[in-house]
């Protein structure tokens, strides 16, 4: 049983070392393995190590992070919702991250300000759907995501209203952000961090887990600590979220395609398929970020572009499939 | 020390259901002890569901208590309480995929700590009640591609690796073949006759009257009676249960009723 997971696992690690490759060779100057090589190993001239350590590497790792973050958040939210279509934007949390986004935005402000604002909003869309669904009594998974879909439409309609009052120079930085973009990701390290923690969290709580996507009077009859479990997921999941929305906007698909491709291919004991997400949401992500600033270079396309263009037919695909 | 199977025993102590808009009715006094065999009969809607879930301790009772092994069952973490304590549901959700012996394994879930892996000793386990209930050699299908009875005997063979002193079990024999349901009663028969106390809500009088030792009656007002089973078999008590008037023959010792035409 471990030894088919160890595979699995190695499998995803090499495939998420060889994107990481290939975007640190790819882009307006292509580099050879062993440039790239040389610069890792601290040599390397000028203006390739300019290009690794300072722009693809940081790209990159941010890259991965977000992708490796939004996937998990999303398997997350299946078990939590107990529905396989569950995404980590279910809730309402990129809405609200956008609309403090585009709010800095509008009022002139950029960089730190712009992501701080986003997280808040991520987090004040996270208390609000909590608060409202949880309301007398105690929440319910179909309480949960209508309230959640409710405030996202609110949400919604304050974007849109955002993005007509705006001035249009500032319409397409707003329209990137909104479909999601890595070119002011900033610092990789936090989203890095947060992903490789959530990780080791979720290895232990794996198995509860798997008795709580049995529903939750199974899963405290085999002794889960279900309440408990379910604050702990709504708020870890949230988190990941926040942070994936703040350092790259709202990228779509990721956290919907990833563990439900995932689950088809692996299973879904937790324990193999939450790291399993990690890595394979951030390999997803990376490469589709690689295509994304190559592909009609020197231009950039937003990411969520990419995503969503791979994301809708692979899903529709295994929709199909299912049925048959 | 942990106590053994043979001093299993759960109790309600002055035990009012929650069933909204319902009256108290009569409080339940009731000591389910080991080797015992309980019944649970009463129509549709009367609260059986609702009173296992309040003996396993999975919902709040109106008034009254609970007790596992003397302790109150509010009281014990979850974990402690699934070791001594198993529930066969008549509900389950099989919305994310899962292999047959996946999901009778996670009834070694209440025995390992986090960072244990399902050891070769807990797949033992999870095989020989795969076996016990004719499914081991669906191990590998996928669980929504079970027939319901399949699936009916999927949920017993979890709470059989789960081992618990305290069996509960709402309708037991649902979806299940003659010769299966057979099965399933004699599978807790032996249950209880290995120092175990078996608590079920069963539909079928006939199962009732010739598996269980003990029986309590649910009437919809709230009323209820308990006691032996050879007692509690009085027809005109089940006639009015059930609103249903009866035909009763005797075979093999035990009486057996049928709707009276």
């Amino acid at each position: 049983m471990t030894d088919a997971w160890l595979r699995s696992l190695g499998g995803l690690a090499l495939a998420a070392l060889a994107a990481l490759g290939l975007s640190l060779a790819l882009g307006s100057v292509a580099l050879a393995p062993e440039q790239i090589l040389a610069v890792l190993g601290g040599q390397g001239e000028a203006l390739s190590r300019t290009l690794v350590m300072e722009l693809r590497l940081p790209r990159a790792l941010a890259a991965f992070a977000v992708g490796g973050l939004l996937a998990l958040a999303g398997a997350l939210m299946q078990v939590l919702l107990r529905n396989p279509l569950a995404d980590p934007y279910v809730l309402g949390l990129s809405g609200g991250a956008s609309v403090g986004a585009l709010g800095a935005m509008l009022a002139g402000l950029g960089g730190m300000l712009v992501s701080g604002s986003a997280f808040a909003g991520a987090l004040v869309s996270t208390l609000l759907v909590f608060g409202l669904a949880h309301g007398r009594g105690g929440w319910t998974p179909a309480r949960l995501l209508l309230t959640g879909v409710v405030v996202a439409a609110g949400w919604g309609a304050v974007v849109t209203l955002m993005l007509v009052v705006s001035p249009a120079e500032r319409l397409p930085g707003m329209l990137y952000w909104l479909m999601g973009d890595l070119a002011y990701a900033g610092s990789p390290w936090p989203p890095l961090a947060l992903l490789l923690a959530a990780c080791l969290l979720a290895l232990p709580l794996g198995r509860s887990l798997n008795v709580l996507a049995r529903g939750p009077l199974q899963a405290a009859a085999l002794g889960v600590a279900v309440r408990r479990l379910e604050w702990a997921l709504y708020l870890v999941a949230s988190l990941m979220t926040a942070v994936a929305v703040t350092a790259a906007g709202s990228i779509g698909f990721v956290g919907l395609v990833v563990p439900h491709m995932l689950r088809l291919t692996l299973g879904n004991d937790q324990r193999l398929l939450l790291p399993a997400c990690a890595l394979a949401g951030g390999t997803l992500l990376l490469l589709a970020d690689t295509l994304a600033r190559t592909v009609i270079a020197p231009e950039q396309l937003p990411v969520g572009v990419i995503t969503a263009l791979l994301g809708v037919p692979t899903f529709l695909y295994l929709l199909y499939r299912g049925q048959g | 020390m942990r106590p053994g199977p043979a001093s299993a025993c759960l109790e309600a102590r002055d035990l009012v259901i929650e069933v909204p808009g319902r009256p108290d009715g009569r409080a339940l006094d009731l000591r389910l002890a080991a080797g015992q065999r309980w019944g649970v009969l009463g129509p549709n809607g009367v609260g059986k569901t609702t009173l296992l879930h309040t003996l396993a301790g999975l919902r709040a009772p109106r008034r009254g208590e609970v007790r596992l092994d003397g302790r109150p069952l509010a009281s014990l973490r979850r974990r402690e309480a699934a070791r001594r304590l198993g529930l066969v549901f008549q509900e389950r959700h099989d919305d994310f995929p899962a292999t047959v012996r996946e999901t009778a394994l996670i009834g070694r879930h209440p025995y390992l700590s986090p960072w244990r892996l399902e050891g070769v000793e807990d797949l033992r386990l999870a095989e020989a009640a795969l076996a016990r209930l004719d499914i081991a050699h669906l191990a590998e299908r996928r669980v929504d591609t079970l027939s319901g009875g399949e699936r009916q005997r999927l949920a017993i063979a979890t709470v059989l690796t789960q081992a618990p002193a305290i069996w509960l079990a709402d309708e037991p024999t649902n979806h299940l073949d003659l010769h299966h349901q057979a099965a399933v009663m004699e599978l807790l028969a032996e249950q209880a006759g290995a120092g175990h106390a078996v608590l079920m809500c069963l539909h079928d009088l006939n199962l009732a009257a010739r598996w269980c030792d003990h029986l309590l009656l649910l009437y919809p007002d709230g009323e209820a009676c308990w006691g032996p089973a050879e007692v509690m078999l009085v027809p005109e008590a089940l006639e009015r249960l059930y609103g249903q008037r009866l035909a009763t023959a005797r075979i093999d010792g035990a009486p057996v009723f049928v709707p009276a035409r």
